[in-house]
């Protein structure tokens, strides 16, 4: 299957097989104008299979949903066809208004003008937290 | 200004200076009788409690304060859909502390976020109840006399019992601390106080469903009502709620220095015969618990006595 290069844009590479649409949900890639290819299941040596996710335009992506989701992925930054700059993912240490706390009983369930925000409490096992209520993050 | 929202926002250090306050005011209650004189705390009640909300208004007036405040959603502006951000900004401007209880869990840290005065957490939903701890805390040591090797028994609910979160988060930062946990497989510990609590603290615990069993071993059994209120069906809660009852007859093979705590109010989980018992400290929980509030107001308030 072929997929055309793009021009000025982004790719977002070695993504965890699967993870790629949670990726397109989350930043919203769907609302956008530009042209955007969703590949799953790309063959790769390191990781067997994997997604990738192509924006032909140059925009600001939010790196730390990308962190959130999947820290292992690459993003390269095209110009004129050409990587220009390849940028770091870290685990973000807070996430403001990515995914929303599922707990019925928690504050944000019933204000709705309350930003559900998620905080990173356990690094090693990659565990967020809903600010209020402490319930696990779930994608 | 500092709030109270999580026992774990208090250091080991601020605890031990919090009971050493309440065992003064205990000894000494007419050097506090009016050092809050001109304050004001402001009792924030979205939801019924008798002895949370009577606790902090005693507490306050022992110290020469004054109380205002609603007990009821319904007689407050939520009923007209204000939000808690709000309330706590409008509140800041009448009162210099608020001491708020909530039914959605996170709700006191969303207060706190946004009032200009101290916000101690008087219970948000099923999360936390930091000052029910203070009392605990203070219970366990004017009849243990230490926080240490100390084998301590959780029974009942605790799945939406935020009093035994709390204490369990309390009690994991000392040492020779033994848990066990007694409940039906529906009302188990959450599994994020397990991990980050017990677990990360290394806190070796079990979890048994027989109360008789258990009992022997103890040295304190935290006895918790299994609570109407936390249920969203009416069938779960009518087929638990009569799970464990403590009694004269299940006491009789535990230590002669076990000490019985429940946060109250209690519905039938506590035989009415065990008041009786030397070992039945939950009515003097209730009276540490005003104490430890007093020491509390005093400090979120930065008044040196």
């Amino acid at each position: 299957m072929k997929i055309d290069a793009i021009k000025n844009g982004i790719v977002i590479d070695h993504i965890t097989a699967g993870r790629g649409k949670d990726i397109d949900r989350l930043l919203g890639l769907d609302r956008l104008d530009c042209t955007v290819a969703l590949i799953k299941n790309v063959g790769s040596k390191k990781m067997g299979r994997k997604d990738i996710i192509k924006i032909d335009a140059a925009i600001e992506i939010d790196l730390d949903v990308l962190g959130f989701i999947d820290p292992g992925v690459t993003v390269n930054v095209i110009r004129d066809e050409k990587t220009v700059e390849k940028k770091s993912i870290q685990l973000p240490e807070r996430l403001t208004g990515v995914i929303k706390c599922k707990n019925p009983r928690c504050i944000t369930s019933c204000e709705q003008e309350l930003a559900h925000v998620f905080t990173l409490t356990d690094r090693d096992s990659r565990v967020y937290r809903c600010l209020y209520c402490e319930s696990k993050a779930d994608i | 200004m500092r709030s109270l929202i999580d026992i774990l926002d208090l250091s080991v250090a601020e605890l031990d200076e919090l009971i050493a306050t309440a065992c003064d005011i205990i000894d000494h209650p007419d050097k506090y009788a009016h050092v809050c004189a001109g304050k004001k705390l402001a009792t924030l009640f979205f939801e019924p409690s008798t002895r949370t909300r009577l606790s902090f208004e005693a507490a306050m007036y022992e110290l020469g304060g004054n109380v205002l405040g609603f007990a009821g959603a319904q007689s407050s502006s939520a009923a007209k859909g204000e939000s808690v951000a709000d309330t706590a900004k409008t509140v800041s401007c009448y009162a210099d502390i608020i001491a708020m209880r909530h039914p959605k869990e996170g709700a006191a840290l969303v207060a706190a976020l946004n009032a200009s005065i101290p916000v101690i957490n008087a219970g948000d939903g099923g999360h936390c109840h930091p000052t029910q701890t203070l009392a605990d805390l203070l219970t366990i040591w004017r009849e243990k006399g230490r926080f240490d090797n100390l084998t301590v028994g959780l029974c009942g609910d605790l799945k939406f019992g935020r009093t035994v979160h709390s204490l369990v988060g309390a009690l994991s930062r000392y040492t020779g601390i033994r848990v066990v946990l007694i409940s039906p497989d529906e009302l188990k510990l959450p599994d994020y106080v397990k991990e980050d609590v017990l677990n990360k603290n290394g806190i070796p615990y079990e979890e048994v469903s027989d109360l008789e069993a258990a009992i022997p071993k103890l040295d304190i059994l935290y006895m918790t009502r299994v609570q109407r209120e936390r249920f969203f069906n009416e069938e779960d809660y009518l087929r638990l709620k009569d799970s464990y009852i403590l009694d004269i007859k299940k006491l009789q093979n535990a230590k002669s220095d076990l000490c019985v705590m429940h946060p109250l109010p209690r519905v039938n989980e506590i035989s009415v015969a065990v008041d009786d018992d030397p070992r039945a400290c939950y009515f003097k929980q209730v009276l540490y618990g005003k104490y430890m509030r007093m020491a509390l107001i005093l400090k979120l308030l930065g008044i040196q006595v």
